[in-house]
Parts: C-alpha cells; structure tokens; sequence
C-alpha cells in the first residue's frame, strides 16, 4: 500500500476553485438576457447581427490560434464575450457582413496582435466597433425601429446587403434617444429607457436586464463593481450640476444614465479586467474618467454618444493608473515608483 | 499609522481556505507509539547542522543528548527511545538533499524513561541561563519554522522588548496541533510563558488565538496566573494570520518594517506549543524527544493529533494511521505552505506541525494555466499589498531586479494566498520562491554588495 509512488506539487496544495473559463463563461451567462431581449424587440434582425459577430468572432480567434501553430484558445469563452458585446453595440438592421467583418477585427486587431486573453490594451469589442464606425458611419447610426410588428419574419432590407454595396435605406427609421435630444431636442421618458422599449442598439437598450447581469457578476464576484459605480457616480454628478444650470439646454442626469451605452459598456465593457486597472482606487480613478469624458462628449462633442469612445481611452490609460497607484507595501513608509 | 485603525484586530487583505479542522479539532492528544527505527538527520532547523556526539553500536537512553549544537545558530539533539545506534550515516530529507545522521534502533521492552539534567528554575535563572536552557533543550519553532528559539529570544543590543506574542493562530487548514495543545498543556504554556518574559524582559504577554478555537481561548483566559501579565486576544480567522508579522499587526497594530526583524517594534514571537515545550522541560532540564502533530485529510484513516517522537519515519506514522489506497499526495505541514513529500522514508523533524494526506480525487490541481487576466484577486489576497499580477508577468520576464526594487519580491514570505485565488492557475508564489533565490545567488554575486 505504501510503496506507491506519490504526486509532489508546490504549495499552496490547495485552490480556491474559481477559473478564469468559468469567469467567462459566467459573462456570458450574464448577457444572454440582454442579447435575448434584442431579438425580442427587434426580432430577426438583431438574432443574425449576433449570431453573425459571435460566430466571427470564435472563427477568427479559432483560424489565427491555428495558423500561428498554438492550441486553440475559443474554450476560454473569451471570444464568445467579444463577439456577444460587439453585436450587442451593433444597430440591428447593420449589414451582416460588415458585423462580419467587425468581428474578424475586433479578434486580430482587438485582442490577438496583442498575445490574446490577457495581453489585450483595449476592449476588443470595442476596438471591432469602434473600426466599424469610422469605415460604416453612416451604417452604424442608421437605427431602426423596436417592436415592430413583423420583426419575426421579415428582416431590414440593409441586413443582407451585399459586401462592398451601399446599405439600401429601410423605409422605417428610428432615431436614439441620444440622437433625438441632441439633433431635435426631443426627451424620452424614463420607464421606456430603463425598460428599452427604445430604439438603439441591439444590447444597449434595456437598462433593467443589463444592470440584473451585472449584479448578478458583481454578486459572484466575478466583475469589479466598482467600475461601474464610479462610472454611473460621475456620470449622475457632472450631468446633475449642468443640469441643475441650465434645464433647457442640458439633459437630467437620469437621462444621461439610461440612455445609449453607458449601461452596457459601463457594465459589461468598462469592466474587461484585462483593460482596466488592478487596485480598487485604480479602479475608482478609471471610471470617473470614463465618466467625464462621456458627459463631454455626449454634450460638447460632435457625436450623440461618446461611451465607446471614453472606454477606449480609459483603457489606453489604464497601465498608467496602474504604474501609479500602488498600495503601500506592508512595513514600507511610502509607495516606490518605476 | 493613522491608516492602521481600519483594519484594528487584523491585517489587511488574506484569504479564507476551507478549515476542515472539525475532523480532529475534538480528538485528544494520544501517544504514538515507537517505530522500531528511529532515523534523525542533523539539520531539522534553520542553521549549522548539529554535530554528533555517539559513536555507532552505542546504547543510549530515551533524554540522552545524541548530537551537539553546531554553532550559536544551532541546537543539540536528545535521543527520543532507549536504544542502540545502528549506524551514522547519510539520511533523506523532506528538500530531497541527504543530510548526516543516525539511524537508532529502539529497544524493546524499555520502559522507555526519561533521562533528566540540569534544571533551569524559572525564579533563580538568569536571562543568559534561560536562553542556555532552552538551546541546551533543542528547542525550535515548532510551528513550522524550526528557527533555533533562543536565537529568537534574544534581544540585541539598544533593543527592547515590550510585548511578548505568544502564536496560537494556527491560521493552516486541516491543522489542530495548536489547538490540541493549548486545551491540553495550559500549565505547560503558562510556565512557559514564565520563562520568555524573563528570557525576554517583556513588560506583557499577549496570546493571539483566532475566532475558531474559542473554546481554547476561554480556556486558557480562565487559568492565568494572577501573578504574570498575561492577556488572551481572539483575532478574526484570516489566512496567513499565523506569520508572525500579520499577528503583530493584528496584536498590536504595529508594522514590523521591511527586511526587519519584530523586535523593531517591540515585540517577539512564539509559537505556542514551543511555548508549551519550553514550560515542560525546562523545569527538568530535559531535551526535545517528542512532538504532537496533527495526522489528517482525507486519505487518513485514524486521523488525530499524536505526540510522536522526534525521528520516527513516516512510513511507520502512515502505516499505523492507515491511509486510502488511492493516496496520492502526502504533505508535511498544512496545505497552503506545507511541503509535498516524495519520499515516505523521511522522518517527523521537530518543525513538522502536521501531516495531511491527499487522495487522488481531493487533489484538484487544474489542468489548464490561463494567461494573467488582472482580475486583481492576487492583490486583494495579498497580505503585504504587493502586486503578484505583475510581479508575475516580471518573473516570466526574468527581470527578477526590478521585481526586487521596484516591487518588493524580497519582502514575500510565500504564503501563497496569491496562488491560492488566482483563477488563471498561475503558480504565482512558485515563481516568487524561484525569483528570490534568484535575486539572493546575484546579490551574493555582486563582489560590492
């Protein structure tokens, strides 16, 4: 019985049991109400933008892990979250092959030039997006409408559009609360933004769903919830004070919060752990900055919505936040520096 | 300072690992019985190896001294059975290394008693004579360090020693060693106390025992001696509250500065079943031949706390403990730092605290290692605050000087919380103890340095 040969290991013996798959996949698990929503108020459309970023995205990741002679890495759930969140950024009448084409860059360009899971600067869903916009703006802001009462059976005219062809214009158009404020001065009501009975995005419109992911992330300690705190903090406190100086020209804070893509990039996409900082006031610090360049850009920009945006420079700073807040060592007067 | 007040009663940050004490936190300590060979390198501690004092063929009584010390930072070693010295030669260690030794046989039918010598009297004996007293016993710390105690107690030059700690934390999982003990041996530890104040010239002592083993801390609250200055203080179970700068700082609120030693803020540590030894032989002028241990985990079949002597080899503990047949990892200490065991013909040296074995299905060691996502549980399970994330993506740069200076790597102790948490399954600590030893074999290296 005991001339078995016995395993050595390092210590500690022992693991806590969470995995960084199992993060992932939980993330998924967090979105799919949200992504399950989207096809609800926008019906087909928005079904084959997802499933067409999703299956983008986990090829791509697949086929470049392939060719550079390395195992694949799809089973660490990473590419499933970008693909989800890129569709979810997605107007649901966007032409399925440049959601595509999105999905193919947010992997390559986003996160596998990089090193892949772990090494990525940005959010690549965002880096997918924010390529998208500056190659299809005209694509990327034509919003349709939700609930209309054919979704289920008929698509947009411009999803299958074919490669390298305009978008043919849908007859039926709808236009964000964001836009709607900024350009025509029109305010939505607050029930419909949280309850995203809106037009917008696939993912971004229902406030309700994404916040219930998010605690349910939060909960698990899965997601920093910091983040968006801080982000939802800012966001509330620089819009109120505008708000509180001019009630014509500036929208109420609460406006701000719910509606376009805070919620979803504050929740889901702010919180990349890859691309936001380690410490809590690391943390804190990245989200107020998100948050003021949101109000800056949603109300002195040239653009109806700057989340996206503001994420994508957070994360450019984040390595920086990181370099300089450092916890002070245990029996060290002050923090050292490199 | 001021930050401190936050966190009063504990340290910052720490992990909580499932305590799976309950298996033998209510089983009495009971005597092992004696292996018919005992084998005993001379390096069981931290410093010179001890230097051997018989000669092969030589019969020898339980108590007799086998083994000089080999220098100031070195402790002599007693013979723990009657019996004969079969030989003197190279004996396996727990690091793999051979280390000279003695292999006794012991005698049977021997009633098995103790030689006595020399007593120290804790009323009469000087400062010098107690340290003497407890080098002369072999004392080290018995909760795993196996640093030569009276090394520890004594207090350089311009230094004093305000409080006395006296460690009963046992912050490891499945250990029960210390609990045992302080149920068991109250007298022991308090006469044991009485000697290290002296030793040390304490104003106080404080024992620190955690929320889990109440039971203990009302125990020995209710017996102390009105005439010494002894407080117990309950901290919350935290993991590594057991190392000795995290119990200061729970204790006392201090911080025991970088690269120093305790007594830079007044205080000395000590574990409390050293503590307990230190009471029980002292008074006889005995030497070290047993210790209790706690024998458990999953693939145990009769765990429990035993006092085993000092020597007998493992194989002889497991085969009277009865392990699973699907053993597959045996560890000499608890699960969060202890030690895995390759060799079962290595023996219990007096730093082994407890012995846990593992079956195959209990070791859940991860298959796949992710890369680094700076989820940043590392750095909230650090205990020092340092950055494990990074440090560890440093280490796999090798660029193990700047981990030193611009991070803090020297100031680890390896509790290996960062590893415990890590969800990408990074062997962060694993990599600190290899880029430590780095640094120390450059830093001596360096002809300047």
């Amino acid at each position: 019985m005991l001339n078995k040969t016995l395993n050595i290991s390092t210590s500690p013996h022992i693991v806590k049991g969470l995995s960084t798959d199992a993060i992932m996949q939980n993330v998924v698990w967090a979105l799919l109400p949200v992504a399950l929503f989207a096809v609800y108020s926008f019906g087909m459309s928005a079904l084959l933008v997802l499933l067409t970023t999703l299956a983008s995205s986990v090829a791509t990741e697949h086929f470049l892990c392939r060719f550079s002679k390395k195992k694949s890495t799809i089973s660490d759930w990473s590419a499933a979250i970008t693909g989800l969140l890129l569709g979810l950024t997605l107007p649901p009448n966007f032409p399925l092959w440049m959601a595509f084409f999105g999905g193919v860059i947010a992997i390559a360009l986003g996160k596998f030039i990089f090193g892949g899971l772990g090494y990525n600067v940005f959010n690549p869903a965002l880096v997918g997006r924010a390529v998208l916009q500056a190659a299809f703006p005209v694509a990327i802001t034509t919003w349709y409408p939700a609930f209309l009462p054919n979704r289920f059976s008929t698509v947009s005219v411009s999803t299958f559009t074919l490669p390298f062809l305009e978008p043919a214009v849908d007859a039926s158009t709808g236009a964000t609360p964001l836009a709607a404020f900024k350009f025509d001065q029109v305010t939505t009501g607050t029930s419909e933004l949280a309850l995203g009975l809106i037009s917008g995005s696939t993912g971004e419109t229902c406030a309700v769903l994404i916040l219930l992911g998010g605690l349910y992330l939060a909960a698990r300690k899965m997601m920093n919830w910091r983040i968006p705190i801080a982000i939802f903090a800012t966001v509330y406190v620089l819009s109120g004070i505008l708000y509180l100086i001019d009630k014509q020209e500036y929208p109420s804070p609460v406006f701000m919060l719910f509606s376009g893509g805070l919620m979803l990039g504050a929740v889901f996409m702010a919180t990349d752990m890859v691309a936001s900082p380690i410490t809590s006031l690391g943390v804190v610090i990245y989200g107020f900055i998100i948050g003021l360049l949101v109000v800056v850009i949603r109300i002195w920009g040239g653009l109806p919505e700057g989340v996206m945006y503001a994420i994508l420079l957070a994360n450019a700073i984040s390595p920086h936040i990181d370099n300089m807040i450092r916890p002070r060592v245990y029996g060290t007067s002050k923090s050292k520096r490199s | 300072m001021g930050l401190l007040n936050f966190h009063k009663n504990t340290f910052r940050h720490g992990v909580h690992p499932p305590e799976h004490k309950s298996d033998t936190n209510g089983l009495p300590i009971r005597q092992f019985p004696f292996a018919p060979l005992i084998i005993l390198p001379m390096v069981q501690h931290i410093g010179a190896p001890s230097v051997i004092a018989v000669r092969e063929g030589q019969e020898v009584i339980r108590g007799q001294l086998l083994a000089k010390a080999g220098g100031y930072v070195s402790v002599p070693l007693h013979a723990p059975v009657s019996g004969t010295v079969r030989k003197i030669a190279n004996v396996p260690t727990i690091s793999g290394k051979m280390s000279p030794g003695i292999y006794l046989e012991t005698a049977p039918f021997s009633s098995q008693e103790v030689l006595e010598g020399a007593p120290v009297d804790v009323e009469t004996a000087s400062r010098e004579e107690i340290l003497q007293g407890i080098q002369d016993a072999g004392i080290v710390g018995l909760g795993g360090a196996a640093f030569p105690t009276h090394v520890k107690l004594k207090i350089p030059e311009g230094k004093n020693c305000e409080v006395l700690i006296i460690n009963g934390v046992e912050c490891e999982p499945y250990l029960t060693t210390d609990h045992r003990v302080m149920l068991e041996q109250g007298a022991d530890i308090f006469m044991g106390i009485r000697y290290l104040l002296r030793a040390t010239g304490a104003e106080r002592a404080v024992i620190g025992i955690e929320a889990n083993k109440q039971d203990a801390a009302d125990h020995l609250a209710g017996m102390i001696p009105p005439d010494i200055p002894v407080e117990v203080q309950v901290v919350p179970v935290k993991y590594p509250q057991g190392a000795e700068k995290m119990l200061i700082t729970a204790i006392l609120g201090r911080e025991v500065p970088s690269g120093g030693l305790p007594i830079e803020v007044g205080a000395v540590v000590v574990n409390v079943a050293t503590t307990a030894e230190i009471g029980r032989l002292l008074p006889h002028g005995r030497g070290i031949q047993e210790r209790v241990i706690t024998i458990t985990g999953p693939g145990v079949k009769k765990k429990g706390n035993y006092l085993i002597p000092i020597g007998t080899p493992l194989r002889y503990v497991l085969e009277q403990v009865g392990v699973d047949g699907n053993i597959s990892e045996v560890y000499m200490g608890g699960p969060m730092m202890g030690v895995a065991v390759s060799n079962l013909d290595i023996s219990i040296v007096k730093g082994a605290s407890g012995i846990v074995a593992f079956t195959e299905k209990d070791v859940k060691r991860p298959q796949e290692i992710y890369p680094c996502i700076k989820c940043g549980a590392c750095v909230d399970a650090c205990p020092i605050s340092l950055n494990p994330s990074k440090l560890g993506i440093l280490a796999k740069f090798e660029a193990y000087e700047q981990m030193a200076e611009a991070y803090n790597l020297m100031d680890c102790f390896e509790c290996g919380s960062c590893s415990y948490v890590c969800p990408s399954h990074i062997p962060l600590v694993q990599y600190f103890r290899m880029s430590k030893s780095m640094v120390r074999k450059r830093t001596a290296a360096k002809p300047n340095a």
